[in-house]
């Protein structure tokens, strides 16, 4: 067995990313050799225990200059210092308007970009720092459903392969001659005829696809699946097919989704627990009814006060809250409080201290559903959505 | 969600929907009649290319080149190296003596005209095949490393394309060419892939970083899957169409770059049979007896646009956005 | 600024012209794509109407024929491959598909504009955008540069962009997604035309930025008391600036309604699931309900509705018989006024 030892993961005082400060201590599993490690991340977890944490990730895309001799002159803070943790079995929802950072925070936990800084555990161990057979391991058991089903499955491949890829990248999971049955069960299991192992992507309207793009994700037995925008690119009526689908693999597979989406409506719909990213930061964080009743952040009420309700009666004396201006550019940040070019609330202090994403100190020890953390020097509940 | 907002907005190719009532929840039926038979999309190339009159012009043209090049001794009797003067010089052609050896005249040595050009096809066929064979192998290699790996390897590659894009090819040719006094068809061939791969290396490189940064690409990243499977899977399939498409068209090419060469007196040499050097002797001839030039020409013409135009059609069935 | 405000009901002024001739007026309309696949009927007999002042919201799906219809109005339809067999546009009355090319273009751009999803591509990426928008000017107005660069500015003043003096020399890239449809709505308001067409004109936008332009074209609307067709697929968008609904399914209207009675009491079964399949943000429901199977393929469209294959409600008569629009009435037999159903059961639909 590895040996385990309590470590406080997050607890480096150099550290001026930190904006987490109650963020849960990480269980670090320190594997001595790699077979310790595959152990580790084999090992199953209990239901409503953290499986995936965390902490402080950051990741900075260089600016640079010249073309054989590169000088970096800036770099675009896409992420800039994220902590959460996904509970075993659950549904973590992860909002935000394009360029806040949300779509490289599940490549981060994809491994397909290297953190610049920060930590993400998995079962204890830190996958940016694994490699060899336990990244292989991880990489099985944490997989991704992709936003766009007409570009993410490879056109001149037939369904049966773009299914079966990922036997072929990992044989132990299934042996040769049993994987054709396999890719006809998936078939059956997203809902599609398993005689079309055979046909190639193009010739199945979106909404098949993405259910092909799903049953690859579920090929290996995956613990975790990250989906980024599975359905923005479907037709609404199918939208709500592809949503039951996911929440019924969920029950029968035992998954934890990470779902990434710009639809507040979907996310609130699927999600056990929701994020609020703004410019590479996160804003607010708590259970569904959190932050969809009781937001405390200012930006998280301007978002969800700007999504059109579909019921003509309410169109009439809702609060709107009309944002100023654009997001500003993740190369060039503003200082302190992210938010406080476009927020109304915004006092000097916001330009100088940045907030901390916590419980707000007047919730502190009332069992409020306000209090939950955001990070907002004013926090204060606003509920708009009812409004 | 949304129509598409460029060209007819249709949502086209979708499967109709029959389901039965079984759906309910995931609003799913396993009986939606599925689309038509599996298609693959070299399958839907090969059926648009099938529906090109240009393509089995140019296919027929193509196979009757080859058959040419391959078996010369099937389609004329007479020795394209026998000069027999007493066949007069510059005999006229007698157009209504199908396939015989007058069936052209004869050139300037008393050779059957007829005779040379079918056996000169090999030459001009070879050199065209070899040259494309070989740019394609090695700059399409080089240049999908290149688009693949990026960094210093793409550095290196495309500095070094620069350079040789740099030189005028037929200029460059001839200089190489110079340098060796025994110019057999291999040394031919290996000159013009030696200044030609430029091409297709910046085709295949484009291609390539178009290609990889495919979400499918990173769905099998994501998967775990290895730099070889990427490449030959995923990478390489979907990044090959353009290649061939100038591959053809080069061909063509390269085959006019050896004719005009042999006629420089630079590319190919007696005893070798090429279009080229027989249009090269003709040219003192030409004012009296223009069809001793005519015929090696017109062969040359009608080869090149045969490879010009199954490259276009190829083209147009490869992308049929192209159009 | 950022601001909070109520928001308030937009009553606009329908107002009738002396005769009572609608401003824009589709009367059973047909298009069809010849394709090697075979002929795709992309819409099928479809009739609409928008007076001055008035937002009509076409609601479909992919493959609905919705964007295909707002194309045929504006004439920028491709032919070939698209066909139109039958049907006619009336503008003020008259038939634009019987108009001479030149008439035509005197009504686009001049007297209906268009506004598109994707203003990037929309946009020319090589010319400013002052150029631009004065360019209608210059062209249709015949003003000089110094007078069309001036009209320029003034129309970004009106879109609200910010610093729009310093800003009229940029090119589009250089401006966000929000800004850019600004200035392509500041693009069709500049000759002030009576009817907007606006195809998607927020789905490639953020919510907060989403919110910011509809609220501009709303008001830009009542202002110029213009028409407005308004294309999308978002039921919340409709729901927040529509007066009158029509929903499209397969090259169909399947269901007119004023916007307040759709969502109450929708009378065709699709409407129905449409609505009843869109989670929302105020509460958290159980599963969601799904219309099963998939959006109509217009090579093959059913037999009879076209629906009937994903309908919970289809009987036999559904795949033979092709519903027309019926008057929907209350129970008592008074006549619903704009309501219309294309389902034989839509009394069940609506009073079941």
């Amino acid at each position: 067995m590895a040996e385990i030892e309590k470590k406080a993961a997050v607890d480096r005082s150099d550290d001026i990313q930190d904006a987490t400060p109650n963020v849960t201590e990480v269980e670090t599993v320190d594997a001595a050799t790699e077979e310790a490690a595959v152990e580790a991340i084999e090992a199953p977890v209990e239901r409503g225990e953290p499986i995936l944490q965390v902490r402080n990730l950051v990741k900075h895309f260089p600016l640079t200059q010249g073309i054989l001799f590169k000088r970096q002159i800036g770099a675009v803070k896409a992420v800039d210092g994220i902590s959460f943790d996904l509970y075993q079995g659950e549904t973590l929802g992860i909002v935000g308007e394009s360029g806040c950072g949300k779509s490289t925070v599940a490549k981060l936990l994809m491994t397909l970009e290297t953190a610049t800084a920060g930590e993400v555990f998995y079962k204890g161990q830190d996958i940016t720092r694994l490699s060899g057979r336990a990244l292989r391991a991880v990489r099985r058991n944490i997989q991704m459903v992709f936003q766009d089903p007409y570009t993410s499955l490879n056109p001149r491949m037939t369904v049966g392969d773009i299914i079966g890829e990922p036997y072929e990248i990992h044989p132990e999971v299934a042996p040769k001659g049993d994987r054709r049955r396999k890719v006809q069960e998936l078939l059956d299991v997203v809902g599609l005829n398993p005689e079309y192992i055979n046909r190639y992507p193009h010739q199945f309207s979106g909404g098949q696809r993405q259910r092909i793009g799903i049953a690859r994700g579920l090929a290996l037995n995956p613990e975790i699946i990250i989906c980024d925008e599975p359905v923005s690119a479907l037709d609404v009526s199918v939208q709500a097919q592809v949503i039951n689908l996911m929440e019924k693999l969920q029950d029968e597979f035992n998954l934890s989704y990470v779902f990434i989406a710009h639809d507040l409506s979907i996310v609130r719909h699927i999600s056990d627990r929701v994020g609020v990213m703004y410019l590479g930061k996160m804003a607010e964080i708590g259970t569904d009814t959190e932050i969809y009743d009781h937001p405390t952040h200012p930006y998280t009420q301007a978002l969800l006060s700007a999504v059109p309700v579909p019921d003509p009666e309410s169109r009439e004396g809702r609060e709107r809250i009309i944002l100023a201006g654009d997001v500003p550019s993740p190369a060039n940040p503003p200082s302190g409080c992210r938010f406080r070019t476009r927020c109304w609330k915004a006092e000097d202090r916001c330009s100088k201290e940045v907030p901390l994403l916590a419980v707000p100190e007047r919730f502190a020890g009332s069992d409020t559903p306000a209090a939950h953390e955001s990070a907002c020097h004013f926090a204060e509940e606003k509920d708009v959505v009812h409004a | 969600m949304s129509e598409p907002t460029t060209g007819t907005g249709l949502a086209l190719g979708g499967p109709a929907s029959h389901a039965d009532a079984a759906a309910v929840g995931t609003g799913l039926s396993k009986k939606d009649t599925g689309p038509g038979k599996p298609r693959s999309l070299w399958g839907d190339a090969w059926y648009e290319l099938r529906h090109r009159p240009l393509f089995w012009v140019s296919a027929v043209l193509l196979v009757l080149l080859l058959t040419i090049a391959a078996f010369p001794g099937l389609f004329t009797g007479a020795d394209p190296r026998d000069g027999d003067l007493t066949n007069h010089f510059l005999t006229k052609p007698e157009l209504t003596h199908f396939f015989q050896a007058d069936w052209f005249g004869y050139d300037v040595q008393g050779r059957s005209i007829y005779a040379r050009v079918i056996y000169g096809t090999r030459a001009s066929i070879m050199v065209g095949v070899g040259v494309t064979v070989m740019v394609t192998l090695f700059g399409g290699l080089v240049g999908m490393l290149a688009g693949y790996f990026g960094g210093w390897v793409d550095a290196i590659v495309s500095r070094l394309v620069d350079i040789f894009f740099g030189l005028p090819f037929l200029l460059g040719s001839m200089v190489v060419l110079n340098a060796f006094t025994e110019r057999k068809v291999y040394v031919v061939i290996a000159a013009l892939a030696f200044l030609g791969w430029t091409t297709i290396a910046r085709v295949m490189r484009s291609s390539v970083i178009t290609a990889k940064q495919a979400d499918y690409v990173t769905a099998a990243r994501a998967l775990g899957a290895g730099t070889t499977r990427i490449l030959f899977r995923h990478v390489l399939p979907n990044a090959l169409a353009p290649t061939i498409v100038v591959a053809t068209i080069s061909l063509g090419a390269y085959i006019s770059a050896e004719a005009t060469l042999s006629y420089l007196g630079l590319g190919l040499a007696d005893p070798t049979i090429s279009w080229g050097i027989d249009i090269s002797a003709a040219k003192d001839a030409i004012r009296d007896n223009p069809h001793v030039m005519l015929f090696p020409a017109g062969m040359l013409s009608l080869t090149v646009f045969a490879f010009i135009t199954l490259g276009d059609a190829v083209r147009d069935a490869l992308d049929p956005k192209l159009r | 600024m950022t601001t909070i405000e109520k928001t308030t009901s937009a009553t606009s002024r329908v107002e009738e012209s002396d005769d009572g001739t609608p401003l824009l007026e589709v009367r059973d309309l047909h298009v069809e794509f010849h394709t090697r696949e075979g002929l795709a009927k992309a819409v099928n007999g479809v009739n609409y109407s928008v007076r001055a002042g008035e937002t009509l919201a076409v609601l479909g799906e992919s493959g609905s024929g919705k964007s295909v219809t707002a194309q045929a109005i504006m004439g920028i339809l491709d032919m070939p491959p698209g066909k139109i067999p039958q049907g006619q546009i009336l503008y003020r009355g008259e038939d634009m598909l019987t108009m001479s090319n030149e008439e035509r273009r005197k009504i686009r751009g001049r007297k209906i504009a268009m506004i598109f999803q994707d203003a990037l591509s929309a946009l020319n990426p090589v010319l400013s955008v002052g150029y631009q928008l004065g360019e209608m000017f210059r062209v249709h107005q015949g003003l000089s540069k110094k007078e069309a660069k001036a009209k320029a500015i003034e129309l970004m003043d009106r879109v609200r962009i910010p610093a729009a003096k310093e800003r009229v020399g940029d090119y589009p890239h250089q401006f966000s997604g929000g800004m850019r449809q600004r200035i392509m709505i500041a693009m069709a308001l500049a000759l002030e035309p009576d009817l907007i067409i606006a195809d998607e004109p927020t789905t490639a936008l953020d919510v907060t930025v989403q919110a910011q332009v509809m609220d501009l074209l709303a008001e830009l609307q009542r202002e110029y008391n213009m028409g407005l067709i308004l294309i999308t697929h978002d039921l919340g968008v409709v729901a927040d600036v529509a007066d009158k609904i029509a929903v499209m399914y397969a090259g169909r209207i399947v269901e007119t309604a004023p916007v307040h009675e759709l969502y109450k009491r929708p009378a065709h079964p699709y409407a129905r699931g449409l609505l009843e399949s869109i989670p929302r943000l105020d509460r958290k429901g159980q599963e969601l309900y799904a219309i099963k199977g998939l959006p109509p393929n217009l090579l093959k469209v059913p037999s009879g509705c076209a629906f009937n294959p994903r309908c919970p409600k289809a009987e036999d008569i559904c795949s033979t018989e092709i519903p027309v629009l019926h008057q929907v009435t209350e129970q008592d037999g008074t006549e619903l006024p704009g309501r219309g159903s294309a389902c034989h059961f839509w009394k069940e639909t609506l009073h079941g």
